[in-house]
């Protein structure tokens, strides 16, 4: 099923809490995954694993590399959702 | 009945669906056998997550092990045991790591305390692990490692390409102290295969050039299936009589000249 954009942004920053240990409010559709929360590869591998398992998409290797911010990820689960 | 019927099996190193070791773990619960992982650290996680995306109803146990840890190695068969394993019948090694230094053209500038570090992960562990793992491997079975051709000097390989002839080295020797109790010791040679493992390799890409030409049966370096299936092949029965032995999975190019 079909989330809507805020949807996907709290269950992506509920992941990034999660594996990161940062506050899920801190987790903006503006904020870099690399520059902003400082995920490195292994943790960026274990969050797309978990958001494909939560909204049922799949996020192919050479993808994750065009998801720099947090925006990005989400419109990609939304286009891949729609 | 499948080629694993009954066997039980320990399989390290799932880290993604492109690994290796996901692909000989789906065929080899396709086949009959009940798996059980391992995993450390940070990596937990991950291998947990793809652990849910193999076959079966339940997802296979994963146990703690860094080969690194006297203390994981030690506790290995009773985690095992805890998982509901009674005995295994083969373990399936697929674990390697280098440090970026000593990779990547850094054979010259590499230092001791990265290239040990190679050694003992991708080298040392072997036999690590199989000895953490023998007192479950009461009625025989198989071990099975893998290898990248460890014979020549590979463009960017560097330590790493040391590491892997070490390894082969280690498969003789132990299957010469564990043939007598009846455990099989062998490895798989593949091609190179986009893994994640190797992404990190920097200049992977000089490796796999020109593979699929060189190979007389061609090369996709895009799946794993291949040698997973070598590797279910002598997890099996159906290689009774064979080890300390290196089985090529890279399409022939082994024996071409240039």
């Amino acid at each position: 099923m079909a989330n809507t954009e805020q949807e996907v942004l709290a269950g992506l920053a509920e992941i990034v809490a999660e594996e990161t240990g940062l506050d899920a409010a801190d987790v903006a559709l503006e904020k870099s995954f690399t520059d902003d929360l400082d995920i490195d590869s292994l943790s960026m591998m274990t969050i797309v694993t978990h958001a494909e398992d939560k909204f049922g998409v799949r996020i192919p290797d050479e993808e994750v590399k065009n998801l720099a911010t947090v925006g990005d990820a989400v419109s990609y689960i939304k286009g891949a959702q729609d | 009945m499948g080629l694993l019927e009954g066997k039980k099996l320990l399989i390290t190193g799932v880290l993604t669906d492109s690994s290796i070791a996901f692909h000989t773990a789906r065929l080899a619960i396709e086949e009959g056998a009940d798996v059980v992982l391992s995993s450390f650290g940070r990596q937990m996680k991950l291998t947990s997550a793809f652990a849910k995306r193999l076959p079966g109803d339940t997802p296979p146990p994963v146990v703690q092990l860094d080969v690194t840890s006297e203390e994981d190695l030690a506790g290995l068969a009773d985690a095992v045991r805890e998982a509901g394993f009674d005995r295994l019948d083969g373990v399936v090694h697929s674990i390697g790591f280098a440090p970026q230094s000593v990779m990547g053209g850094n054979f010259l500038s590499g230092e001791w305390e990265d290239v040990a570090t190679a050694l003992q992960i991708s080298t040392y562990s072997y036999k690590a692990l199989a000895v953490a793992a023998k007192p479950l491997m009461t009625d025989g079975g198989a071990i099975v490692g893998l290898t990248f051709d460890g014979q020549f000097a590979w463009p960017v390989y560097d330590w790493m390409g040391v590491a892997k002839a070490g390894l082969e080295a280690a498969n003789r020797y132990l299957a010469r102290d564990l043939g007598p109790h009846g455990i099989r010791c062998n490895l798989v040679s593949a091609g190179p295969i986009k893994t994640t493992a190797a992404k990190s390799i920097p200049g992977f890409e000089q490796m796999e050039a020109n593979w699929p030409q060189r190979a007389p049966l061609g090369w996709d370096q895009t799946t794993a299936e291949p040698t997973a299936r070598t590797v279910a092949a002598l997890l099996s029965d159906w290689f009774p009589a064979t080890t300390a032995e290196i089985v090529h999975v890279d399409g022939g190019v082994h024996a071409m000249g240039q």
